[in-house]
């Protein structure tokens, strides 16, 4: 591995207890430079907890993080001016218009004028931010503000990034954009990790990483996680719906039933005997009339589910 | 400039800009003064005058008409009526109508044609405990007078002079001639409005980053606790000596109180104690999650600095354990300073060992809200 | 009983210059899944603000199941139920306590509520969590605990407004899988969304952008409905591909869906190998170009997109 990119961030055994709850449990994982690195995991499975830790904010009950070639627990100081960091919650003032929330952070940042104005323009253009330059980021939609957030967030152009939750409620043209920009600062060297709840979005990492209570279940490029997942699966048309889904969820042989638009989505475990005899079969005993039975493509959904599925309840806090 | 004079400035700016886009603070800047001023000028006023007074006189004789017209035009005392009966005495405190009740026996004049000692019975309502004493030890004046003046005609008329040996006491008031309350008040107001202005808001305006988020987005840029809280407290350390600016022109020419020391000395010493009141500002931030739990925590941190300062009460008169405790309070030395400058005209000559604690405070409670900002969480 | 569980005529409403709303005409049938989407500040929450009756409308009136909401907000607050997107749960109570006080709201004889809330408890899976402390559950399991509290009082109408906001997969599974299940109790579902894989499980959707309904109909009908055919293909530098597809001619929208390109195209606009054929004359590497099924996210983007380029 001779030309193997250097890492980025670099976590090893990392694990943070609140009293006797493990919220981060032995996480290890590299990210490479330049890498858009996905975190997905149910609410509560510590993404954001890890991305604190990250950033410096909480200290590691155990192992230990280096973030740019900086331990996160003693290197604080010097880690600052290499990250950037968009918490979950809203970040801006919401009194203070776009570009006033950018200069108070460029300043933050030590940028003085004339480089301040030049960096904050360079960041209207880019983030497109010019119809709301002026306007109280507490008047902005969801999708404006984590827009005004990201600028402010790269205003010192970090090498590594962290964004937790960035497009959640963010509606899809917005999103595109988004994760257009995203897909840019990585092409430019920039590091990048970020939760989403969003497949789609999921599907845009280089890599990812699953996480459930604490724990990594799973760490690779979507393709390979699709095509790691267990079992195959069916789209059916049937009629009446609901019964039909009811039906196979409750099938032996189904891993998992799903509604998905106005089809049923199943997993079904590999056996000896014709599967799709099998659902018809079950669905036949059920008094649905099936419309229609095709193989489906393995979307990162199921492999989520399959690996998550009904333990989010009992992992939950 | 320096990174951490770029990083102070945008931090002040930024709360400036916030400062003033908030119009509930912009008119509790502008209206806290003035109606503290007026409540603590003119209403909680310790001054007593027209006290009422009711008579029961058995006596009905000149000496006992002479009497009632002492009262009568005695400043201190209204006369609101007479009772024929001196069990109705007791009505009329009951009810309120009176506050202080004279009861002048049947044997009074008798008693004193016969140059016995003749004894008024006077009773004062002591629900509220100042002014009974003040009105008492006024009546216990005003009667000896009375006797005074009595023995002296009766001596004139005797045809002896009045003379041996006699101890007058010839009073002089100082710094505040006419004894005005709100002259010892206002100067405290000047004090106190700082102090509230100063801590609530710098407790606030942290606290109210925690609740919207921004804080934990603060945390991982590379601004220091002590750039950060300095950055936020500078703008309402302005506020609060514009406010008392404010308090400064009003006492002066609406209220009438003497300024007779430095207005130098004042705002610069008030520079100090805004130190203090920040760094309790900072510290209250501190300890609490939200904006609700800060103004909790600042209430009780500004009633016993009220009580125990001498705002109301003199600290001669509280227990020796009390007395102690305030001692720590900073407002104590600030109002020292206040009411030294406003009435004495007092200069740093005396006033140096408030200063000097004082500023020992401010620094210690300013290092410690600054040291007690932490940069994680949890 | 009515058979239009929500109808709106020219329902206007502005907020200081800012118009939320202008003009919408909905009509949403009993038992019905109604999927509202749209971009941000399109007037969504708007709409639900003034069913429910917490805004006035400034011009136009509002019915739920034959109620004018103006007139009689109260019976028509006894029919519905809202989850808007920051539900007001009790952070101190648990779950079962949070329940119990908004059945108390609605005046749900404990006899009536007792059954009520197990059935809702049993179908979100959280029956063992009744003595969890609201604050302490996750965001999928606070959602479904603010669901059963809007559900508690059986209501005939249900607005959901970004239900599954912050969600996970699974949990937003659970949450799905309860509204499928409304219509079999005569609930009449008004639903929002951001996401295009959601608004695929209403039976019928109104595209809203800039406060006007731009169009209705099912799902299938939105995707038969677009003019434009969509065309993914592979390339090595996204970012050039996609900058050198946005000025190309007949292209109506370029977005990325996992590693490939998906653009759609005007009927008049180039095919697949014209598009290859193009992107090599910019320089730009790209292979694999081909027709794509027409989704539903398609449809969505573009009409936000034509709508933006007016506004």
């Amino acid at each position: 591995m001779a030309d193997a990119p250097r890492a980025a961030v670099v976590v090893e055994d990392l694990t943070k207890r609140f009293r006797d709850f493990v919220a981060v449990d032995h996480l290890s994982f590299t990210i490479a430079e330049g890498e858009v690195f996905g975190f997905l995991g149910p609410n509560g499975a510590g993404k954001s907890t890890t991305i604190r830790m990250l950033c410096g904010l909480l200290l590691p009950s155990e192992g230990r993080a280096q973030v740019a070639g900086l331990d996160v627990a003693r290197e604080t100081e010097a880690l600052r001016r290499q990250i950037g960091y968009m918490p979950q919650l809203f970040s801006l003032y919401p009194d203070l218009t776009s570009v006033e929330n950018l200069e108070f952070y460029a300043g933050l940042y030590g940028l003085r004028q004339p480089s301040l104005g030049t960096r904050i323009e360079e960041l209207v253009v880019r983030l497109d931010l010019e119809a709301v330059r002026g306007q109280l980021t507490g008047t902005l939609s969801t999708g404006w503000r984590q827009r005004v957030a990201l600028a402010c967030a790269i205003i010192h152009e970090p090498p590594i990034l962290f964004l937790d939750e960035p497009t959640s409620g963010v509606d899809p043209a917005v999103r595109q954009q988004f994760w257009n920009l995203i897909g840019d600062l990585a092409a430019e060297g920039t590091t990048v990790l970020v939760t989403t709840h969003l497949m789609e979005e999921a599907e845009r990492c280089a890599r990812l990483a699953m996480i459930d209570r604490g724990r990594l279940i799973a760490l690779d490029t979507p393709q390979a996680l699709r095509d790691g997942l267990q079992g195959l699966l069916y789209e059916i048309d049937a009629d009446p719906l609901l019964p039909a889904l009811e039906a196979l969820a409750s099938a032996p042989f189904v891993m998992d039933a799903a509604l998905s638009g106005a089809t049923v989505r199943v997993r079904v475990a590999e056996m000896g005997i014709s599967r799709e005899a099998a659902i018809r079969d079950a669905l036949a005993a059920a008094q649905v009339n099936v419309v229609d039975i095709r193989a489906g493509e393995p979307s990162l959904e199921d492999v989520f589910i399959s690996l998550v599925g009904d333990r989010e309840e009992a992992s939950a806090r | 400039m320096g990174d951490r004079l770029i990083r102070l400035r945008s931090v002040a700016q930024k709360e400036l800009r916030q400062m003033r886009r908030n119009p509930v603070l912009i008119r509790t800047l502008l209206l806290a003064p003035l109606i503290q001023l007026i409540m603590f000028g003119y209403a909680a006023t310790t001054d007593v005058r027209n006290v009422p007074v009711v008579i029961c006189d058995q006596s009905r004789s000149p000496q006992s008409r002479a009497l009632a017209d002492k009262v009568r035009v005695s400043p201190c005392f209204i006369l609101t009526g007479h009772v024929q009966d001196p069990r109705d005495l007791k009505l009329e405190l009951d009810a309120g109508r009176a506050q202080l009740a004279l009861h002048i026996p049947l044997e009074f004049a008798k008693d004193l044609r016969r140059g016995r000692p003749a004894s008024v019975a006077v009773y004062v309502d002591g629900s509220d405990s100042v002014t009974a004493s003040v009105a008492m030890s006024y009546m216990a004046g005003l009667l000896g007078h009375y006797g005074a003046a009595l023995k002296l005609e009766q001596l004139k008329r005797a045809g002896l002079r009045p003379g041996g040996p006699r101890v007058e006491a010839v009073p002089r008031v100082w710094y505040n001639p006419e004894l005005r309350s709100m002259n010892f008040m206002i100067p405290g107001v000047f004090g106190l409005i700082i102090f509230v202005i100063t801590m609530v808001w710098t407790g606030q305006s942290i606290v109210r980053e925690r609740e919207l988020g921004t804080l934990e987005q603060l945390l991982v840029t590379p601004v220091r606790p002590l750039e950060l809280m300095l950055g936020k407290s500078l703008p309402y350390a302005v506020a609060g000596l514009v406010d008392a600016g404010l308090i400064v022109l009003l006492a002066r020419f609406w209220f009438g109180v003497p300024l007779r020391g430095s207005v130098a000395l004042l705002f610069a010493l008030a520079a100090v104690f805004i130190l203090t009141t920040l760094g309790l500002g900072l510290l209250v931030s501190t300890v609490s999650q939200t904006q609700q739990q800060a103004l909790l925590a600042t209430f009780f941190l500004v009633m016993p600095s009220v009580l125990l300062s001498g705002f109301f009460f003199p600290i001669e008169n509280m227990p020796w354990i009390i007395q102690q405790a305030s001692y720590l309070i900073p407002f104590r030395y600030f109002l020292e300073i206040t009411r030294g400058i406003f009435l004495k005209g007092l200069g740093l000559r005396v006033l140096w060992p408030q200063v000097v604690t004082l500023t020992a405070f401010g620094i210690a409670l300013f290092a410690a809200g600054a040291l007690a900002f932490k940069r994680r969480l949890q | 009983m009515h058979d239009l569980a929500i109808r709106t005529e020219d329902l206007t409403k502005s907020f200081g210059e800012i118009r939320a709303l202008a003009g919408l005409d909905l009509e949403v049938a009993r038992g019905e899944i109604f999927g509202l989407v749209g971009p941000d500040g399109a007037g969504k929450t708007t709409t639900m603000r003034l069913l429910s009756g917490l805004l006035r409308p400034d011009a136009g009136r509002a019915e739920v199941a034959g109620l004018d909401v103006v007139e009689r907000t109260e019976d028509v607050r006894r029919l519905l139920g809202y989850l808007p997107q920051t539900f007001a749960m009790l952070h101190e109570l648990t779950v079962a306590e949070n329940i119990e006080y908004f059945a108390d709201l609605y005046c749900i004889p404990r006899g009536q509520f007792a059954q009520r809330s197990d059935e809702l408890l049993s179908a979100t899976g959280l029956t063992e969590f009744t003595g969890r402390r609201a604050d302490a559950l996750s965001g999928g399991m606070g959602q479904k605990l603010a669901l059963i509290c809007s559900l508690i009082h059986r209501p005939q109408v249900l607005l959901l407004d970004e239900p599954t906001r912050g969600v996970d997969p699974v949990s937003r599974r659970d949450l799905w899988r309860i509204v499928y299940g409304l219509p079999a109790e005569d609930v009449t579902v008004l639903i929002s969304t951001p996401y295009a894989d959601e608004a695929e499980r209403c039976n019928r959707l109104g595209v809203l952008v800039d406060g006007i309904l731009q169009t209705v109909g099912t799902p299938q009908d939105l995707v038969a409905r677009q003019t434009s055919r969509p065309i993914e293909l592979q390339a090595t530098e996204q970012r050039l591909a996609r900058n050198a597809l946005e000025k190309l001619g007949g292209v109506e929208t370029v977005a990325v869906v996992g590693q490939a390109l998906r653009i759609t195209v005007r009927r008049d606009g180039p095919g697949p190998e014209e598009v290859l054929k193009a992107l090599d004359g910019a320089g730009v590497e790209a292979t694999e170009a081909h027709w794509a099924q027409p989704r539903l996210a398609d449809a969505l983007l573009a009409i936000a997109e034509r709508c933006g380029k007016d506004g």
